[in-house]
């Protein structure tokens, strides 16, 4: 158990290295000028500011000792000015957007997974029905769908208003701009406001869950120890919720932390069409202004949180299950 | 399997005697060959009584042969916004523009078809580059073992574990607004689950006895990559190939809504990006939302659909159920 505990640390590690060096690199390599790159495009693109941006960075020293300097940087969180936010602190930048985002993905993710799980669990249980072959084709047609487009759909019928729909859902933003509200009233007002995004990504994950959970309750209910639970006469819902579904639900657990470490990126198209003031419409607004040291730090944030939850999910599969551990 | 009984050579042929019948295959390249024939065409048969892969195969050639034809059935012409044939802005449907018009004035309907090139185009040439690069590093990783095998599959983990979106964003938008890019970009981030399939079904191949047989016949490593283990991976490579270009041409869509598309070429994720930037939702134009949109929709699922139908014929671990 502990060699495997630290196998998973070290390889976790060694994936964060390569992000390192992959973001280091990347601009770096990159054909031209790594300061001219930075500003490309941007207002703050002259010949003051390059020299500035050379001396931060260490660019006119050599490679090893740039390399050095980025490190030192990037471990105390200093991914230099975003140019989109007037110089501000790329930290501090990123850092106002995470909450709105938290807010909306993390809540859309556990509302998926708990109606995909319901979803899955009762068709496998009455496979081959007819709710089984709908949630298996709703699944198929919702994975087929550019998730922003369905974004946009939902958004033109009840924040637009259009033929029979009404439009009764703001079209988008956190809260009403400078409306005043405090206490309860203001958490109706961003409630008001989260219901179709949080509507559009709960929709748009939950068929990734019920498959898996479909899947694997079919799996389980196939093995030797439900035949004998119903030979020695257990009540079929005992079957189910008691002996299946407990032992069905190990995938699913694991898509469930895999999930959460798309907590911060997940929603990247979404909270652009619904001008949700979180870290995907911040990336949106990066790429517009071509912002690299910005999309540099949400990089890092992006990549860093996928690989703390591959880790998580490695180590709580061991820990839940005993086999993993032995092989 | 059965090989088919090899005939001894025909007798010299006498003067004035009748031509004999073409010689049966003999060499073993064409009895490879003639397996082959017979393997794809029972494939064919198995394919045919596949409800979902024949619909998905019947959706995607009415999509291929609406974008080989586009010059024939909406003239380029439509897509030019100072063009005379373009009508009022922002028009519902009508009998001359059954699927409106844009802020320009331009059909819904032409843009939508000649989308259909450029959106399948970049799908195509992305899920090659991935396919190349996936079985390349799959069948070296699974033959050649120890330290090369697991140099290449750390670098799939890093390509796996890495987000795809914002890997996909930041490449993208360092390297510029072209096709070509945005083929190049998902190519190079999509070809890590090809690569670990590829690279268990090499490991399986390469220990059976017949790999060991031609190994121990004095058979190099070029051979018996090429004679024995492609053949074997070949239609997995295949099946595989089929998803990924769905989920291309779904990247190819988000890539292009997010900005980072050609601006000078039309995709069905252009249209979209157009249409919402000039505020087609609020104002409710759904005509030039809709087509584009159920392009993809019917397109990515065509393509899903014949992935699962040959996964259920080619993949052995599948067929077994």
């Amino acid at each position: 158990m502990r060699g495997y505990l630290i196998g998973k640390v070290a390889q976790a590690l060694l994936t964060l290295v390569f992000v390192l060096l992959f973001n280091f690199f990347l601009f770096r390599v990159m054909p031209g000028d790594p300061a001219a790159l930075l500003l490309r495009g941007t207002a703050a693109f002259n010949p003051d500011n390059l020299e500035q941006i050379r001396e931060e960075y260490g660019l006119d020293k050599p490679l090893p000792n740039q390399f050095v300097t980025y490190v030192r940087k990037t471990v105390v969180l200093d991914f230099g000015e975003s140019f989109f936010a007037q110089g501000k602190r790329v930290t501090e930048v990123i850092g106002e957007k995470i909450w709105p985002t938290l807010l909306l993905v993390g809540s859309s993710t556990i509302a998926s997974a708990i109606l995909g799980l319901i979803i899955g669990i009762y068709g496998g249980w009455k496979r081959g029905s007819a709710f089984d072959v709908g949630s298996l084709g709703f699944t198929l047609f919702a994975y087929s769908m550019p998730e922003f487009w369905f974004g946009i759909l939902v958004l033109m019928a009840f924040a637009g208003g259009i033929g029979i729909f009404p439009a009764v859902f703001p079209t988008g933003g956190y809260e009403t701009p400078a409306s005043g509200l405090t206490g309860l009233s203001h958490w109706v007002d961003v409630l008001n406001h989260m219901v179709l995004p949080f509507l559009v990504l709960t929709v748009a994950y939950l068929g990734e869950y019920a498959i898996i959970m479909r899947n694997s309750l079919i799996d389980i209910l196939g093995d030797d120890f439900i035949t004998t639970a119903r030979a020695k006469g257990v009540r079929e819902e005992q079957v189910l919720w008691r002996h299946a579904v407990p032992n069905a639900l190990l995938p699913t657990m694991t898509l469930t932390i895999l999930s959460l470490g798309f907590v911060f990126s997940g929603a990247i198209t979404i909270e652009y069409v619904f001008s949700w003031p979180g870290l995907g419409w911040l990336t949106v607004q990066a790429i517009d202004s071509k912002d690299y040291s910005l999309l540099q730090g949400l990089f890092l944030l992006f990549s860093g949180a996928v690989i703390i939850a591959n880790l998580v999910a490695d180590l709580l599969y061991a820990y839940l299950d005993p086999r993993v551990r032995a092989a | 399997m059965k090989l088919p009984p090899i005939e001894p050579a025909p007798l010299p042929v006498a003067v004035g005697e009748k031509a004999p019948a073409p010689p049966p295959p003999t060499t073993p390249r064409r009895i490879a060959w003639a397996r082959r024939r017979r393997s794809l065409a029972r494939v064919a048969r198995t394919y045919r009584k596949n409800k979902m892969g024949m619909a998905g195969l019947i959706i995607l050639l009415l999509f291929v042969s609406i974008a080989l034809l586009a010059p024939l059935i909406a003239s380029s012409e439509g897509l030019d916004p100072t063009c005379p044939c373009t009508g009022k802005p922002f028009d519902p449907p009508s009998l001359r523009f059954p699927f409106g018009t844009d802020n320009f004035g331009r059909s819904v309907l032409t843009l939508t078809i000649w989308g259909a090139r450029i959106s399948l185009m970049v799908g195509l040439f992305a899920t090659l580059i991935s396919m190349v690069i996936g079985s390349l590093i799959g069948i070296v990783a699974g033959y050649s073992g120890r330290w090369g095998e697991a140099v290449l599959m750390r670098l799939t983990d890093w390509f796996l574990v890495i987000p795809f979106l914002p890997l996909a964003i930041v490449l993208a938008s360092l390297l510029g607004r072209s096709l070509f890019i945005i083929v190049m970009v998902i190519g190079i981030t999509s070809w890590p689950g090809t690569a670990r399939i590829v690279r268990a079904q090499t490991l399986s191949v390469k220990e059976r006895p017949y790999v060991e047989r031609a190994r121990a016949l004095g058979a190099g490593g070029w051979h018996l990559v090429t004679r024995h283990i492609l053949p074997n991976v070949g239609p997995l490579i295949f099946a595989n190939t089929i998803l990924t270009v769905a989920i291309a041409i779904l990247s190819e869509t988000t890539l292009s809504f997010l900005g980072l598309g050609d601006p000078l070429s039309i995709s069905w994720g252009t249209i979209l990006e157009f249409a919402f930037g000039a505020g087609a939702a609020t104002a409710g134009n759904w005509w030039w939302l809709l087509p584009p949109g159920l392009a993809i929709v019917f397109v990515v699922l065509a393509f899903t659909m014949c992935g699962f139908a040959l996964d259920e014929i080619l993949n052995p671990r599948l067929r077994q159920r």
